[in-house]
């Protein structure tokens, strides 16, 4: 293609998006959707249009791993390959489907019809395994569905012509609190968070504050906190951003809010906007969600033509919103990484400080929230501070919204009060005969079964949303391993630490998973620890370890097994080797020594 | 307060900056005095106020209390070195920029005797079409100085990365690929500033014999104080 015959392609995009930098990454994405790949022309004709060098394009569109900068194939079926996937039988199905399109997987075959790659977990685990075919997501496979899509693509049928059913993604509510019951019209939240602004000087957010809820993203912080820095914040524009891009493996609450409440996600936004005097927010989707797209694109034009965003927004201060779409980084997730990705950039953490709150979207002040904690907002608004303190604990204030997926019965989503224990949420899902629970997701907390009794709360068992139930029979060193390897395929690479630790800690793991293992892995695995735990400049370095710390003290037979099988020195004491493991998880307890069934 | 001892700084250094100033020594890589601190390396890491964090990037305040010549963290840095030698492919007896080059002078401070991971052995040609310098890629520690100074000094924008984690990796900014057909020239910041052996000029094959090369002389921690920027007046 040269690049006359590209303008077709990219000139209606750049009219749409704008011809600024802060665009490429968008830009990159829909040109992709036109044409199926980033070809070398593609990407030259846009660092034209958006006057970038030409280096700095290349560089953003290998960052993302949904953007192809090699010939994909007409389909591109990208397997979901989280655990819970493998563990409803994905590598199967994903065998399957390659035997009848007669394709390897990742390579394009047939003469540029087809690639089958794997990707990170998808955010559908209880209605998995999951595939999305040209970006388009596709749940519950199975061999009847697996020979369907097969069928489809040999007789290259448009996607937009495939049956309905085969996209149906239902939402899989199973409990609701509060929130999920909120009841409200679109507006309300946003007046009543006027009238308290109207009552007193800092009336929206002081009630945040003494509502005490925290942010529920993961790291807890609060949120009250977080708009009163930002409103204080000096400078011309203020943004609110909407945390959408929902990587952790094994939720997908975030998913099911976008496509129930949406009214009630945008209001959150409006209000926040209100308050701290920003005009403009930001939803960044994370790219396994574009199914998602149009209904929210039509959500926010139905509330622009209600006045509920626009020059007026519900009768406040003007607030309008720009909807964004990842291209497959977890790492975007973390909040300064995703405003780098906000604006056209590869999704590298920034330093900090300075924080977002002061220097966030192109360097205005700006707050990050995550999905869940604007639509808590928008409740807060309309019922006040009192009525959330009511529900919870005295630290971890209101309701959670839990991602419950794995060996259980009724997976799905469920509002819990925080405080809930464990055992309490493993009855309501059905689980039978649970070992393990992975509480917020890899890089949260694995815990086992003399563990159930434990609260989830900021002040014992903190979550993000994800609760992963396995049950008797469950290899838990494997489960470590694969979640070690999504650590190093999602690192970023920006800092030493992490880039290479991240590698060396799955080649640690699949060299023990290959009956290698010695005293010299784990002797490897503890200086990774350290090297991890201290030196990595983000979340994801930090947390890298943890599938890793959690299994070896809690299940260590698995390991055992497989390092046994090693030509081991006889005097060579593994239990004593462990020690430096279960220092650093505090533990020592019966069952982090070998020996005990666990 | 810096390994007991107190260090005066300035608004706006970092903590890195205020102790090169004052005299103390910190390890460092990615960290130029001439470009805005990176925060990529980490060899500089050291404990401020009882958490572990990059000094190069973290503003100096009164009453930081910061810990660096701890038995913990020469095992993080020296791991970190490690990994670096791990991660590309260094032959030092066969580089033109042993004796020169930073990651050497880190190794040898800290006491790296063998990488101590296995090495990665990654797959990295050499870039050699342009006529006064060539990029070794296998020595590449992704510092990103050439970048910065291509940028921010020259103007020109010849280097970026790309790809993320493992596979991130050194391109320029040409349709090719290659050095060659870029607008970068041997006078170029971008030149000077690489701290291994991966951007180097032609023709110049061991002017100056092994031995007695920059850290042959003095060790990379007694060199970077004399380069430290310091206020007018004060001397190390
Ligand atoms: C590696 C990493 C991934 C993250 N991914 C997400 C995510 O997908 N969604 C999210 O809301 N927060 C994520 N976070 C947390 C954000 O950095 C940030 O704390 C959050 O968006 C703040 O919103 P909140 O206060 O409402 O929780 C992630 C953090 C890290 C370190
Ligand atoms: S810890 Fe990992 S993900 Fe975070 S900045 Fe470093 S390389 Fe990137
Ligand atoms: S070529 Fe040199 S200066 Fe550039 S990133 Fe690599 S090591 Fe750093
Ligand atoms: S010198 Fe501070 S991170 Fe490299």
């Amino acid at each position: 293609m040269d690049a006359s015959s590209l303008s077709p392609v990219l000139d209606p995009i750049l009219a749409r998006w704008g011809r600024t930098p802060d665009r490429l990454l968008q830009v990159l994405r829909e040109a992709q959707d036109a044409t199926g790949w980033l070809s070398p022309e593609l990407l030259a004709a846009t660092a034209r249009s958006l006057g970038l060098p030409l280096a700095h394009v290349r560089g953003v569109a290998s960052f993302y791993s949904f953007l192809a900068l090699e010939p994909a194939g007409e389909y591109r079926v990208l397997l979901s390959d989280g655990v819970t996937d493998r563990m409803d039988g994905s590598l199967e199905l994903g065998e399957r489907l390659c035997r009848r399109l007669w394709a390897e997987p990742d390579h394009t075959a047939g003469d540029g019809l087809v690639s089958v790659r794997r990707t990170s977990c998808t955010g559908l685990c209880d209605q998995g395994p999951a595939a999305l075919v040209n970006g388009i997501a596709i749940p519950r496979l199975d061999g009847r569905v697996v020979d369907a899509i097969a069928d489809l693509i040999l007789a290259r049928r448009p996607l937009d012509t495939w049956p309905v059913d085969l996209f149906s993604i239902p939402t899989n509510v199973r409990r609701e609190d509060v929130l999920l019951r909120h009841g409200l019209s679109p507006g309300v939240a946003i007046a009543a968070a006027l009238a308290r602004n109207g009552a007193a000087p800092a009336g929206m957010i002081a009630e945040l504050r003494a509502s005490g809820l925290r942010g529920r993203g993961g790291a807890g912080y609060p949120t009250g906190n977080k708009w009163a820095s930002c409103e204080a914040a000096p400078g011309e524009s203020r943004y609110i951003v909407c945390n959408a891009d929902e990587g952790e493996p094994g939720t997908f609450k975030d998913r099911v809010l976008l496509a129930r409440e949406a009214d009630l996600v945008f209001e959150g936004m409006t209000l926040a906007g209100h308050a701290v005097g920003a005009t403009r927010g930001l939803l960044y989707l994370r790219g396994e969600y574009r199914y998602l797209l149009d209904s929210l694109e039509a959500t926010l034009a139905r509330r622009r033509a209600a006045g509920l965003l626009g020059a007026t927004a519900g009768g406040g201060p003007a607030f309008d919103v720009e909807i964004h779409v990842g291209a497959g980084a977890y790492i975007c997730g973390e909040e300064t990484a995703l405003l780098e990705s906000l604006e056209g950039k590869r999704g590298i953490p920034r330093n900090r400080p300075p924080y977002p709150v002061t220097h966030g979207y192109l360097g205005r002040p700006t707050v990050v929230d995550n999905v869940e904690t604007l639509c808590a907002a928008a409740l807060i608004a309309v019922h006040g501070a009192v009525a959330w303190r009511r529900l919870g604990t005295t630290q971890s204030s209101g309701t959670k919204l839990l991602s419950v997926a794995g060996d259980c019965t009724r997976r799905g989503v469920y509002e819990f009060p925080f405080g809930v224990t464990v055992r309490e949420v493993l009855e309501a899902a059905g689980a039978d005969d649970p070992i393990a629970v992975q509480v917020g997701g890899p890089s949260g907390t694995l815990i086992d079964c003399a563990e159930f009794e434990r609260h989830l709360s900021f002040e014992d068992l903190p979550t993000g949303g994800a609760f992963t139930v396995f049950g008797r029979g469950r290899d838990l060193f494997e489960v470590a391993r694969q979640h070690v390897h999504f650590f190093a395929h999602e690192s970023c690479g920006f800092c030493t630490p992490c880039r290479v630790g991240t590698s060396m800690l799955a080649s640690v793991m699949d060299k023990i998973h290959d009956g290698h293992g010695s005293r010299h892995e784990l002797a490897e695995l503890d200086r990774l620890t350290s090297v991890l735990g201290n030196g990595a400049h983000c979340g994801l370095g930090h947390t890298a370890m943890n599938p890793v710390r959690d299994t070896i003290t809690r299940f260590a037979p698995s390991y055992e097994r497989r390092l046994a099988s090693a030509d081991f020195a006889p005097a060579f004491d593994l239990d004593a080797a462990l020690a430096p493991a279960r220092r650093m998880t505090g533990r020592d307890d019966p069952a982090s020594h070998l020996g005990d069934a666990s | 307060m810096l390994d007991g001892a107190p260090v005066p700084f300035e608004p706006g250094q970092t903590v890195l900056q205020a102790a090169l100033a004052a005299d103390r020594y910190i390890p460092h890589l990615c960290y130029h005095p001439e470009f805005r601190p990176h925060g990529s390396c980490k060899l500089c890491t050291a404990s401020v106020g009882g958490r572990l964090v990059a000094t190069c990037t973290t503003p100096a305040e009164a009453g930081l209390v910061v810990d660096s010549e701890t038995p913990q963290l020469r095992d993080v840095r020296r791991t970190l070195v490690q990994m670096l030698f791990a991660e590309g492919n260094h032959f030092c007896p066969s580089c033109e920029k042993s004796g020169n080059c930073q990651l050497q002078a880190q190794g040898s401070d800290l006491g790296v005797t063998t990488a101590g991971f296995r090495h990665l052995y990654p797959d990295r040609p050499i870039d050699a079409s342009h006529p006064d310098a060539w990029i070794d890629f296998n020595r590449c520690v992704l510092c990103e100085l050439c970048v910065r100074a291509s940028d921010e000094v020259d103007g020109k924008h010849v280097f970026a990365l790309a790809g993320r984690g493992l596979t991130k990796h050194l391109i320029v900014n040409a349709p090719s690929n290659r050095l060659g057909d870029t607008t970068f020239a041997a006078s170029d910041e971008a030149m000077q500033v690489c701290p291994v052996g991966a951007i180097l000029p032609k023709r110049v094959g061991f002017a100056v014999p092994i031995g007695s090369r920059r850290y042959d002389q003095r060790p990379v921690s007694a060199q970077a104080l004399d380069d430290a920027p310091r206020p007018a007046g004060r001397s190390p």
